[in-house]
C-alpha cells in the first residue's frame, strides 16, 4: 500500500517540447462550462428557426412519402427490372456510411490517444445516430410488405420460418442494429457528466427535472470516474471493430453477389475508407457553420480543422486508389464481363455520374495537400460537401450501373428515379436535420467535461494545474 | 423525523487546482481514511493512484457480456437451423460456424456494450436519485470548475476538528459541514 510520493516540484518543459494547445487562449474551466452550455439555454436564435422550419417540413415530406409507399407498393419508385436495388439502397449506403466518421471519431481515434477529438466527438456521435436512423428507413421499406419487417428478425412467426443466416443481408440486420444501438449507449454515457453540468446550471424546475433525470445522479466522483473511465475504454475497444465489421458486411451484400463489378475482395476495405471519408465531409459541413455562428473557435480550432481535412485526404486517396484497382483488375482478370462493367461505367449511358463520382472523390480532395485549403474555411467546407455529393455518386454509380446491363441484352434498361424516389431522400434530410437542431438545442454539442480534461489546467503535473515548476532543469543521475 | 434531517452526512473541502486536490487526497489516504471520495469535473490523471484505488472491474462485465452474446448468437442459429427447423439449402450442412460468424461477433459486441454499461452503473449504483451532496449549493460549482473532498462522518477516523485542521493544512480554501 506504498506508492511514489508526488515530487514537490515539476521541471520546467523545454520549448520545444511544448505542444500547441488543443483550447485556444488559455481558456478556463469555467469559460468552457459557460460557452458550451449556454448555447442551450435561453430562448432559441432567428437563425434555429430558420433552419429548423424546412427541416420540420421535410421531414413532414417523408412522413407523406413513406405513408404513400407503404399503402400503394414500391411501385411508386423507379426500381424496375433489371435494376431492382436502385435509391433506396443507394441512399442506405450513403447515409450509414456518413455515420461511421462519428464513430471512428469517438472510438478510434479515442483508442489512438488523439486528443483532438474531445472537442467533435459529440456532434460526431450525434450525426451517427441519425444518420443510421436515416438509412434504417430504406431496407425497412424496401422489403416493400413494411408490416412484415419483424421477419428479419429471429423472432418465431406464423410460417415458423427462421431468417436465413448464410446471406449477407441477414447479417446486416445484425450489424446496423447493433451499430445503432451501441453509438446511442456511447453516446448517452459521454452524455452523463455533461448532462450533470447542465443540471447544477438549470434554473428552471423543468430542466432541473429533466437534465437531473438523464444524469442519473452524477456527482463527479473519482471513484465513478474510475469505472466511467475503464468502461469508456471498453465501448471505444468495442465499437472500433464494430465500425469496420459494420461497412465490411454493408459490402458484402454486394460482393457475395456473383455481379461483375460487385463481386469483388476489395470491397470492405474499400467501403469502410469511403464511409470514413463521407462522414468527415459531413462533420466538416456541420461543424464549419456551427463553430462560426456559435463563435467555438477556442474549442474547435483551426488545427482540428486541419487534421480533420488531412483525414478526408488521406481516406479520399484510398478511395481514388480503389477506384483505379478494381480497373486494373477488370482488365488484368481478363474476364469479359468484367471489363465490360468497368469500360460501361466510365463510358456508358451512366457516364455523367461516374464524371462527378471521380470528381470529387479523387480529385478535389488532393487539394488538401496545400495548405491554403486546409486553412480557407470557405474552402474546406465547398471541398467538404462536395465530398458527401461524390460518395452518393459513387454508390449510385457501384449499385445502378451494376444492375442496368445484366448478362442478357435484352433486359437492358435505364434506370430513373420518380418524384416520390427524391421526396423520400429529400425527407430524410428533413429527418436528419430536425434530430440534429433539436439535439444542438437541448443537448451539449461539445462534450464539457472530456474538453475540460485536455486543458493544461487539468494536469496536476502541468504549471497552470497549480504545480510548482523546479527552478532549473534536474541532471539525469 | 427532526433527527433525521440534522444528521451531519460528511464534510467537504474546496480546492482550486488539480495539483492541490492530487496532494490533498494522498495527505486523506495517509491519514487512513476509509469512507471519502474526491470529486472533480473531469477525472484527474493519477487520482485513482493518490487514492489508492484498485483497477476498476467493469472488465468482467464486458468479459461476460460478451462471452454471453457469441454464445447467444451460436446456440440460436445452431437451434433454428438444425433442431427447429432443419432445411437443406444448397446442399451445404445444416449448421456452420462461418455463416454463423457474423451475427455472433455483433451480439458479442452489442452485450459487451451493454455489459460494460451496466457494469459501470451497478458498480457506481447509479442511477442514484438522492444524494445529500447534491443538495448543497456550493457543491454544485464540482460540475463547473472546482474539486472537492468529502470525508463522511461514519469513517471511525472521523472527528470534527482533526478532520478540519488535516484538510486545512492540505490546503483547501473552503470546508462545510453537509447534512443528511
Amino acid at each position: 500500500m506504498t506508492t511514489a510520493p508526488m515530487p514537490a516540484t515539476v521541471p520546467q518543459t523545454p520549448a520545444e517540447l511544448e505542444r500547441p494547445l488543443l483550447v485556444a487562449n488559455l481558456r478556463s474551466f469555467g469559460w468552457i462550462s459557460n460557452r458550451v452550455a449556454s448555447l442551450s439555454e435561453g430562448p432559441a436564435p432567428l437563425w434555429w428557426w430558420i433552419l429548423f422550419v424546412p427541416s420540420f417540413l421535410a421531414l413532414c415530406l417523408l412522413g407523406f412519402c413513406v405513408s404513400y409507399q407503404i399503402s400503394t407498393g414500391v411501385g411508386v419508385w423507379g426500381n424496375r427490372h433489371p435494376v431492382m436495388w436502385a435509391w433506396d439502397i443507394v441512399n442506405f449506403v450513403w447515409w450509414i456510411g456518413i455515420g461511421h466518421a462519428g464513430t471512428l471519431i469517438s472510438a478510434i481515434l479515442f483508442l489512438l490517444r488523439q486528443r483532438w477529438r474531445t472537442a467533435v466527438n459529440r456532434a460526431a456521435e450525434a450525426m451517427t445516430i441519425f444518420a443510421v436512423m436515416c438509412a434504417g428507413i430504406y431496407p425497412a421499406l424496401h422489403v416493400g410488405r413494411t408490416w412484415y419487417d419483424y421477419w428479419l428478425f429471429p423472432i418465431p412467426n406464423s410460417n415458423s420460418l427462421w431468417p436465413q443466416f448464410r446471406s449477407p443481408l441477414m447479417w446486416d440486420v445484425f450489424a446496423v442494429s447493433t451499430y445503432f444501438t451501441v453509438s446511442v449507449l456511447f453516446w448517452y454515457m459521454g452524455l452523463v457528466p455533461d448532462l450533470a453540468v447542465m443540471r447544477d446550471r438549470a434554473r428552471t424546475r423543468a430542466r432541473q427535472f429533466l437534465y437531473g433525470i438523464f444524469a442519473l445522479g452524477w456527482t463527479g466522483s473519482n471513484r465513478h470516474w474510475s469505472n466511467y473511465e475503464k468502461a469508456y475504454l471498453i465501448l471505444a475497444g468495442l465499437s472500433t471493430p464494430l465500425v469496420l465489421s459494420v461497412h465490411s458486411i454493408v459490402s458484402l451484400d454486394f460482393s457475395v453477389s456473383q455481379l461483375p463489378g460487385w463481386h469483388t475482395t476489395i470491397f470492405p476495405p474499400y467501403f469502410v475508407a469511403g464511409a470514413v471519408f463521407s462522414g468527415f465531409g459531413m462533420v466538416l459541413s456541420l461543424l464549419i457553420p456551427l463553430r462560426k455562428i456559435w463563435k467555438l473557435e477556442d474549442i474547435i480550432t483551426m488545427r482540428h480543422i486541419d487534421v480533420m481535412c488531412k483525414v478526408t485526404l488521406a481516406t479520399g486517396s484510398i478511395v481514388g486508389y480503389a477506384y483505379s484497382m478494381e480497373f486494373f483488375i477488370a482488365w488484368y482478370s481478363g474476364n469479359p464481363n468484367e471489363g465490360f462493367h468497368f469500360l460501361n461505367r466510365a463510358l456508358g449511358p451512366y457516364q455523367w455520374a461516374w464524371i462527378p463520382m471521380v470528381t470529387c472523390n479523387v480529385l478535389v480532395p488532393q487539394l488538401f495537400w496545400i495548405k491554403w485549403f486546409r486553412k480557407n474555411l470557405v474552402a474546406v467546407f465547398i471541398i467538404s460537401i462536395l465530398v458527401n455529393v461524390g460518395m452518393w455518386f459513387e454508390r449510385f454509380v457501384i449499385i445502378v450501373i451494376g444492375l442496368h446491363r445484366d448478362f442478357l441484352t435484352s433486359s437492358w434498361a435505364y434506370y430513373k428515379p420518380t418524384p416520390i424516389d427524391i421526396g423520400t431522400y429529400v425527407g430524410t434530410f428533413g429527418l436528419f436535420f430536425t434530430c440534429f437542431l433539436l439535439f444542438i438545442r437541448f443537448l451539449p454539442m461539445i462534450a464539457i467535461s472530456e474538453v475540460k480534461g485536455v486543458t493544461p489546467q487539468s494536469d496536476p503535473h502541468h504549471p497552470l494545474g497549480g504545480a510548482k515548476v523546479a527552478e532549473s532543469v534536474p541532471d539525469e543521475d | 423525523m427532526p433527527d433525521a434531517l440534522t444528521k451531519p452526512y460528511g464534510m467537504i473541502a474546496e480546492f482550486i487546482t488539480a495539483n492541490s486536490v492530487l496532494h490533498a487526497a494522498q495527505a486523506v489516504r495517509n491519514a487512513g481514511f476509509r469512507k471519502w471520495d474526491v470529486f472533480t469535473p473531469f477525472p484527474v490523471h493519477g487520482m485513482d493512484r493518490a487514492m489508492g484505488l484498485k483497477n476498476s472491474k467493469v472488465g468482467w462485465f464486458a468479459f461476460l457480456g460478451g462471452v454471453a452474446g457469441y454464445t447467444t448468437g451460436m446456440l440460436m442459429i445452431w437451434f433454428m437451423n438444425t433442431v427447429d427447423y432443419p432445411i437443406v439449402i444448397g446442399g451445404k450442412p445444416m449448421f456452420s460456424p462461418f455463416s454463423a460468424f457474423p451475427p455472433s461477433y455483433e451480439l458479442t459486441i452489442l452485450f459487451g456494450a451493454f455489459g460494460s454499461l451496466g457494469g459501470m452503473l451497478f458498480l457506481n449504483r447509479l442511477p442514484r436519485l438522492h444524494n445529500p451532496l447534491l443538495k448543497n449549493k456550493r457543491f454544485s460549482l464540482v460540475t463547473h470548475d472546482r474539486f472537492f473532498i468529502l470525508i463522511e462522518c461514519d469513517d471511525p477516523k472521523y472527528s470534527e476538528v482533526e478532520t478540519r485542521k488535516l484538510l486545512e493544512e492540505a490546503g483547501c480554501r473552503h470546508i462545510e459541514l453537509i447534512e443528511e
